[in-house]
């Protein structure tokens, strides 16, 4: 049957048990501060359901698969930009040095969002006075 | 060269940087590059995307895929970017669950798209495949959003009869997909997709809101898995290796995050932890012991004439926002000659790494950072031990009452430093659900108040002192 009716099955297959080794072996060694990145790393990875989203929709007719096509772009949409941007605000918290304390405080707080710029901003002005 | 190869090619690209990503994300210095070589190999595979003829071809459908995507981003990089720090782990949730969600709707998009009995079996078995687990992780998703958000109660949910009705509806489940493969009816499936999100649902509920980060990492593995699904049931291989890759390095941090913990995977997800306990936790002075109360003067005098200081923050110091205030603190401290440092236990906060996300936003230096390890060989010599808004993993019980729910579990050893201080909000029991008698040390002194209000106070008092 898998040869007849999948000629390429037999191949996704191999590509998948390869790719699952391959998974495993890349993150077996991660310090426990990086997991909370990892994680949400990872999540926007399959964010690349987007594609797969993009092409249902692109051949989709009737209101029933352009609805359902639709909505899935939008999902896949907000799981691919809202993980990639969630892990770069929570990796930016890694880059400051404590040695030049002063110029990455002020650019955490302009570039993470109205969220944390007073605290940003406080933290610049308690660095520098120390 | 065909366009086929040219897309197998770019596709490719787009793989290589995932794994790079993950790669990356796995080392302290490279995790920031990691992120966006991963965002780069999205961008490339995206936008190939719209050059192929699928995508193009009917300029309506064409016009609403950007549409959607416009949505999408107009709704999503806004609230990645304004939410707080300290709501990171349910954003991380509510990104996983739509994931899921997408993949699920492609299966099923895909199913009814072809007529009739068409399919093949296999193409039916991985549709299915999709369906079933993109739904469970989209409602487990939404449910420990909810928990973390405190859209709801936090403690885990149980009901009678619980284990039999999850039974009934994992059966169901199962009966019906064999019904859907032999008739590939839809409006079987559909029924499907329902029961699989009461499945995610209740999956969850009995789960309690400490063990949820170790769910989330469970569920993205889900929809890793539910992605590659529909990468099968694409011919995509870009789909399924990257959902594949997902889906391993997921299984296999969930494993890590737990082993953090102290305890087994199954221990968490079965044994609503903490429902039982809850009782035996909710009278602390019943029992007649009395707790200290100190002052925050008393205490700013004890933490300035103290030699080493050791700071063990926890999640209440980040529902305060106090991180600032805290390295306030320990300026204050260390401008007078006083040895400080942070004792971060893996777990503190409410994710693995939480609490060294929100220190490094303060620019709390790297070096008055310590593991958990090198903390507990410090903690002997150390004259002070402040716990700021950390409760469960300073419990001694951990190591001296077997039959705890924590028992096992790897704690800051806070018990063995020469006096401790407990900033907390009331005696009420940490995330856990259980009594610490570490509370009840006369070696212990409580501040009760907001973590950021106590800290000033404490500021105020070690610069007076």
């Amino acid at each position: 049957m898998i040869a007849s009716t999948g000629p390429g099955l037999m191949t996704f297959i191999t590509v998948f048990v390869l790719a699952a080794f391959v998974g495993y072996e890349v993150v077996s060694k991660v310090p426990s501060i990086l997991h909370t990145p990892l994680m949400s790393g990872s999540n926007a990875i399959h964010g690349i359901i987007l594609v797969g989203t993009m092409i249902v929709l692109g051949q989709a007719h009737g209101t029933a698969q352009l609805t359902l096509g639709f909505l899935a772009v939008v999902l896949a949409t907000l799981n691919v930009v809202g993980g990639f941007v969630v892990t770069d605000r929570m990796l930016h918290m890694f880059r400051a040095k404590p040695t030049d304390r002063k110029a990455p405080a002020a650019d955490a707080g302009a570039s993470s969002g109205s969220g944390a710029k007073p605290d940003g901003g406080n933290a610049g002005g308690s660095g520098a006075a120390s | 060269m065909s366009r086929a190869t040219a897309t197998d090619l770019v596709y490719l690209v787009a793989i290589v940087g995932f794994i790079l990503a993950l790669k990356g994300l796995s080392s302290p210095k490279r995790a920031r590059l990691g992120n966006l070589v991963g965002a780069a190999g999205m961008l490339v595979a995206v936008a190939w995307t719209f050059s192929l003829p699928q995508v193009y071809s009917h300029t309506r459908n064409l016009l609403l895929i950007i549409v959607a995507i416009v949505i999408g981003a107009v709704i999503g990089v806004p609230a990645a970017r304004l939410v707080k720090m300290t709501a990171m782990p349910q954003m991380v949730a509510i990104f996983n669950g739509v994931g899921g969600g997408a993949a699920a709707l492609v299966s099923l998009t895909e199913f009814i798209s072809v007529p009739g009995k068409s399919l093949a079996i296999y193409k039916i078995c991985e549709i299915l495949f999709g369906v079933l687990v993109g739904s469970v992780s989209l409602a487990g998703s939404t449910i420990a959003f909810a928990k973390l958000q405190e859209l709801m109660t936090g403690r885990p949910i149980t009901y009678p009869a619980q284990q039999p009705i999850n039974a009934a509806i994992g059966l169901a489940i199962v009966a019906l997909l064999v019904v859907t493969v032999v008739t590939a009816s839809t409006t079987v499936l559909v029924i499907v997709l329902v029961l699989s999100l009461a499945l995610g649902a209740i999956f969850v509920l009995p789960i309690g809101g400490a063990d949820t980060p170790v769910l989330i990492s469970l569920l993205n593995a889900f929809t890793g898995l539910a992605v590659a699904a529909s990468g099968f049931t694409l011919d995509s291989t870009l789909l399924i290796v990257a959902g594949t890759l997902v889906g391993a390095s997921g299984t296999l941090l969930t494993r890590m995050m737990s082993q953090a913990m102290g305890r087994s995977l199954a221990n968490i997800l079965f044994s609503a932890f903490g429902s039982v306990v809850t009782a035996t936790g909710e009278g602390p002075d019943a029992s007649g012991r009395s707790v200290r109360a100190g002052t925050a003067d008393d205490i700013g005098v004890l933490l300035a004439y103290a030699r080493k200081v050791a700071i063990v923050p926890g999640y209440g110091l980040a529902v305060a926002q106090a991180q600032h205030t805290a390295r306030e603190l320990a300026d204050a401290l260390s401008a007078r000659g006083v040895e400080v440092y942070y004792a971060i236990h893996p777990v503190a906060g409410r994710m693995p790494g939480h609490m060294n996300v929100l220190l490094a936003e303060a620019n709390v230096p790297y070096d008055q950072l310590e593991e958990m390890d090198d903390a507990n060989q410090d903690m002997a010599t150390t004259d002070v031990a402040l716990v700021v808004g950390a409760n469960d993993t300073v419990n001694p019980a951990a190591k001296n009452t077997p039959g705890s729910p924590i028992y096992g579990m790897p704690i800051i050893h806070a018990d063995q430093a020469t006096n401790i201080v407990f900033l907390k909000r009331s005696m009420r029991p940490g995330f856990a659900g259980i009594d610490n008698e570490l509370l009840y040390d006369p070696k212990t002194t409580m501040l009760f108040g907001d973590a950021k209000d106590s800290l000033s106070k404490l500021v105020s008092a070690v610069k007076a002192a």
